[in-house]
């Protein structure tokens, strides 16, 4: 079964967000990772520009198919993960930590509060 | 809402952990572990995968030879018992109804082998043309629910199967089926498969390929044999530009512009002929063509190709190839346009990707090589 970070928020479209003060870290659950199948590229092209909540921050290929990752939060995107440029592999193996995408300065900290809990998550992706 | 169906294997699936999804109507393994470690066991070792979603249609009677060889493009009237061949299956204007293996089990007995979204399409055509010749004496059967199908295919398979059967493998030839055990049950192998290795394809009863499954599984544990899900299958047959019925050829498509000429006998009359010897004489107006492209965006089914910036063609399909470590695409271009060495654009997602024509296979397997061990 996909593993659900405690302490982390969630978005229904499987993005996961580690709450740092005015940043967040993001990237996508273990059960997204799941779904997706091998990673074979993510784009890594977003670094300096603001986005708004739900815009689309990068493209994850995988062998089956192309998915966007919808921005959980409105922001600057402060940092890319370039380490994914090298091996894209990283989120599948390690989703919540090595595998991280995006770390974005939060513009409206309000809308952390309609993300899920962990627990509420896991109640929405539980098979 | 439609029931799906389930493969004798289906509990298998579930105890070894595979991701589940619907296809063709039935509840299919995608993938096991990932499709890239799949892919690699198949290309290295060995894999099994469960098949028994394909249809089976039994062509029986006094002229089962002679129907089959009017019914699909490829010949049968030269064919031996046990012989098989692969064949486009055309409409008469020309366009595809199914790509089959037609195994000639006696010499009145033809056992086409279909692709699973396609056998209730197949079988009425089929009935359709019977109907328009009655002249043929023949019964025509849909066999698809009383066969188990499986596909053990690598470089080890036929060490591995030897293990379990006391036919001698190394006599097989490519492209027969024998009646033989395995495992203490009744079969009918074939050295044919779909990934570009060698190896075999085994029906058998419901009941029985459950027991070939678990023998094969077993016998192949500790040489890195992998149950092996949709997912791979595909990855691997596009690796080596084996079409996929649906995204590289459909009814819209015909197999001279498909490349299949090797299986299209215009010295013969068949459904379909009369179009497809004039498109030969004339050739096709498009081509099917294998693209390399540097990157790692990925093409996919129904993309755009351009040339000069205007569209000229459209992908059928597109992957990353885990053997050759590269992003590969096929699609229908015109045919002045073909030209290996030079590049065309695939835009991808907005973006124009430079996509090189390449000669067909992207990678070369053990399938029918005389070296293979």
């Amino acid at each position: 079964m996909s593993e659900v970070k405690k302490g982390y928020i969630y978005t229904e479209t499987d993005e996961w967000v580690k709450v740092d003060g005015n940043e967040v870290l993001i990237g996508i659950t273990d059960y997204a990772q799941h779904h997706l199948g091998d990673i074979v590229f993510v784009e890594i092209t977003a670094e300096g520009k603001t986005i708004k909540k739900g815009d689309v921050l990068t493209t994850i290929e995988s062998v089956k198919s192309a998915n966007d990752v919808f921005s959980p939060v409105s922001g600057k995107v402060l940092a890319m993960n370039t380490k994914l440029e090298e091996d894209s592999g990283l989120i599948n193996k390690d989703p919540y930590n090595e595998g991280w995408i995006a770390r974005i300065q939060l513009a409206n900290p309000e809308e952390l509060s309609t993300l899920m809990q962990d627990e509420d998550y896991h109640q929405y992706r539980k098979e | 809402m439609l029931t799906m169906k389930r493969t004798p294997l289906y509990e298998s699936h579930k105890e070894l952990g595979a991701n589940i999804v619907p296809f063709a109507g039935y509840e299919m393994p995608l993938v096991y572990t990932t499709m890239i470690e799949e892919h690699m066991a198949v290309r290295n070792v060995a894999g099994l995968f469960d098949v028994s979603h394909m249809g089976e249609i039994s062509i029986q009677g006094r002229d089962a030879i002679l129907f089959t060889n009017y019914l699909i493009t490829n010949q049968t009237t030269d064919m031996q018992d046990g012989d098989i061949k692969y064949s486009p299956l055309c409409y008469e204007d020309g366009g595809e109804v199914d790509d089959l293996l037609a195994y000639r089990l006696t010499e009145t007995h033809m056992l086409l082998v279909v692709n699973a979204s396609n056998t209730e399409k197949d079988f009425l055509h089929i009935l359709s043309i019977h109907e328009l010749h009655p002249e043929f004496q023949v019964e025509i059967t849909n066999r698809s629910d009383q066969y188990g199908q499986v596909a053990f295919q690598g470089p080890e398979a036929e060490t591995i199967l030897q293990t379990l059967t006391n036919f001698d493998l190394t006599q097989f030839k490519v492209f027969t089926c024998h009646e033989i055990e395995i495992a203490g049950v009744k079969t009918i192998t074939s050295r044919t498969g779909y990934t570009g290795e060698d190896g075999f394809e085994i029906l058998a009863s419901n009941h029985d390929i459950v027991t070939i499954w678990n023998a094969i599984l077993g016998a192949g544990q500790t040489k890195g044999v992998l149950p092996c899900g949709l997912g791979s299958r595909d990855t691997l047959r596009f690796e080596v530009c084996l079409w996929l019925y649906g995204n590289d050829i459909d009814k819209t498509t015909n197999p001279l512009e498909a490349g299949q000429t090797f299986a299209v006998k215009l010295e013969k009359s068949f459904v379909g002929s009369d179009i497809l010897s004039a498109i030969s004489k004339q050739g096709p107006t498009r081509k099917l063509t294998c693209f390399e492209l540097d990157g790692k965006m990925i093409p996919r089914h129904g993309m755009e190709i351009f040339h000069q910036g205007k569209p000229v063609g459209y992908v059928t399909s597109g992957s990353y190839c885990p053997k050759i470590n590269r992003i590969a695409a096929m699609g229908y271009i015109p045919a002045d346009l073909f030209a290996i060495g030079s590049s065309l654009d695939i835009q991808i997602r907005g973006k124009m990707v430079p996509a090189l024509m390449v000669k067909k296979p992207f990678y070369k397997g053990t399938s029918g090589r005389k070296d293979r061990r």
